[in-house]
């Protein structure tokens, strides 16, 4: 029972860091339809800012100041980033066919990770842990301590304020208003005034800001991080967003969790080394059974 | 303000592939009007509106809007020049709310209050006073068109009329110099028709809502509607103008009355 506990607790926080990346997906689909594969890559982006906001403070000041810093730092540039992939990559293919922005984010992506790979070297990064500590629960039977670690708190709040500030934007600002007009209608929304590209821009700019969250929290959770860890981060993200309802905002956060957590416990109970395999068997079954996920709407044939 | 902008279309041809949808047609639609486009199907009523409205770019010809050249200018930029429209077969955001549809239509004025909404997430700046009277200006088009008490429904819910009094109202929200109506009257019941008529009146001499007056271009099938509102009528047949005139001129003209009657082409 503690030990389930103590699973949930773990779940809980990877799933967030999931759920935050699932956002950017899902909005990018939503608004232009195609799936930002560069995406995974814009996270370990974020990850790497991350890194160098860090070690350029070294020294200088620390605390959750230097923690906020960071992190407005990392979100700053990991947003101009997306927003240059946005430019570079997709904004020119506008308008062609369907596949044609689908295969410029895979080069995107590989791009995005050999840049970084000459950039900042192959090798693992680690970072000394800067939130250390942790909340203990209870003791349960047999001595097993349930315990919840600052880094996850942190994780978990970051998230909450973050999505929240993110729901509010998207439901009660103008650009969230402009965001959902153009996922419904682009030609309508341009002859309403509302510039559709550059909404656009500003979508992938925000979904790239929320994947620097999700590298900064990676960063600060496992300490570690290399070049390739948008790959798996990024195909797991994708799925919690299918999972979810790719599309459905409400969706990404709730697939997110939902991987996490059977991510989590596949690893507790059955085997860690098939924990990537819990997590795209997911994603098959939901293909299967469950083309509109979770919170999905039904894809409605324009006429 | 002044009384509105002229329009001109000067010998605007379009053309898909081989076959010419609108013929070289020119009129002027004069501020303060309400001009009807009226003709047979196909005549290339709705081509000619797409062509004005940045739908579709001309061929050929030019189309001004007082000294904007509406032909050169993209999407978004031709409502910022003052032109908005409605459609045939209706063209909301289902998914949103009336209020919601007719927020969208602001969007351009509360962007520039907000600074991308960044603004509005901080509760900063001027935001919150442009968002009030974005919020006044459109519950005064919600009441104009009888919806008031719909406004937080999905706009999607509507029933048809409604639906296309709120496309109205959306467009307005915009505010143009110049609203292009395609085929308001479709599908309306007579008592329907006879409100928009009255609607269609009262933003042309700009007593609906608080608006500035605004000239009205207008695509209808409906004489009723077209003879009792419009100062002046457009005929066209197989893409081209075959008459121009006052509703009383149009009614009496051969070339009019063959067009629809099909005189010189038996069915």
């Amino acid at each position: 029972m503690a030990y389930a506990l103590q699973q949930l607790v773990n779940g809980i926080s990877l799933g967030m860091i999931y759920g935050l990346i699932a956002v950017g997906y899902t909005m990018v689909y939503g608004i232009v339809g195609m799936i930002n594969f560069a995406h995974g890559d814009v996270f370990m982006v974020g990850a790497f800012v991350s890194l160098v906001g860090l070690l350029l403070l070294a020294g200088g000041i620390d605390g959750p100041a230097a923690i906020l810093l960071v992190l407005v730092f990392a979100m700053g540039i990991t947003a101009m980033y997306g927003l240059a992939v946005e430019r570079i990559a997709y904004k020119p293919l506008r308008g062609s066919f369907r596949l044609a922005p689908l295969i410029s984010a895979i080069g995107m992506s590989i791009v995005l990770q050999n840049y970084v790979q000459l950039a900042q070297g192959a090798r693992e990064k680690p970072i000394d842990a800067i939130v250390t500590g942790s909340l203990t629960i209870f003791t349960g039977d047999a001595g097993f301590v349930v315990a919840v670690s600052w880094i996850q708190i942190l994780i978990v709040i970051t998230t909450l304020i973050v999505l929240a500030g993110f729901t509010v934007l998207v439901t009660r600002t103008p650009l969230g208003r402009a965001m959902r007009a153009v996922e419904q209608d682009r030609k309508m929304a341009g002859l309403l005034g509302v510039d559709t590209n550059r909404t656009i821009s500003l979508a992938f700019l925000i979904g790239a800001a929320l994947a620097a969250v999700a590298g900064f929290l990676f960063l600060l959770r496992y300490g570690v991080i290399n070049f390739f860890i948008g790959f798996t981060a990024g195909v797991k993200a994708f799925t919690a967003a299918v999972l979810g309802g790719i599309g459905s905002l409400p969706g990404a956060v709730l697939g997110g969790l939902l991987i996490g957590l059977i991510e989590t416990f596949w690893s507790a109970y059955f085997s860690i080394q098939y924990k990537d395999v819990a997590a795209f068997a997911i994603l098959i079954l939901v293909l299967i059974f469950l083309p509109t996920g979770l919170l999905g709407r039904q894809e409605v044939e324009k006429v | 303000m002044t009384q509105g902008t002229r329009l001109v279309v000067d010998a605007v041809t379009m053309r898909f592939g081989g076959l010419t949808a609108v013929d070289g047609v020119s009129f002027t639609a004069e501020p303060g009007d309400i001009t009807a486009v009226i003709g047979p199907n196909g005549a290339g009523k709705t081509t000619l509106f797409n062509c004005i409205t940045g739908f579709y770019r001309a061929s050929s010809g030019r189309i001004m809007l007082g000294e904007t050249a509406l032909h050169r200018l993209p999407g978004h930029r031709i409502a910022l020049a003052g032109v908005a429209r409605t459609f045939q077969n209706i063209r909301l955001f289902g998914g949103m709310t009336c209020l919601e549809n007719l927020l969208v239509a602001q969007h351009r004025r509360l962007m520039a209050a907000s600074w991308f909404g960044i603004g509005a997430v901080l509760g900063l700046s001027r935001y919150p006073a442009a968002e009030r009277e974005a919020v006044e200006r459109a519950r005064a088009w919600l009441e104009a068109t009888d919806l008031l008490d719909r406004a937080d429904d999905a706009a999607g819910s509507l029933p048809y009329g409604a639906q296309r009094r709120l496309e109205i109202a959306r467009a307005m929200c915009t505010g143009p110099r110049l609203l292009c109506l395609d085929e308001p009257a479709a599908g309306l019941n007579p008592r329907e028709s006879a409100a928009l008529s009255q609607l269609v009146r009262a933003i042309r001499d700009g007593t609906a809502a608080g608006a500035d007056p605004c000239s009205v271009l207008l695509i209808e099938h409906d004489m009723g509607v077209v003879m009792g509102i419009s100062d002046k009528i457009v005929v066209l047949d197989h893409g081209a103008r075959i008459a121009m005139g006052t509703p009383a001129e149009i009614r009496a003209d051969p070339n009019v009355i063959a067009a629809y009657l099909g005189e010189d082409e038996p069915a």
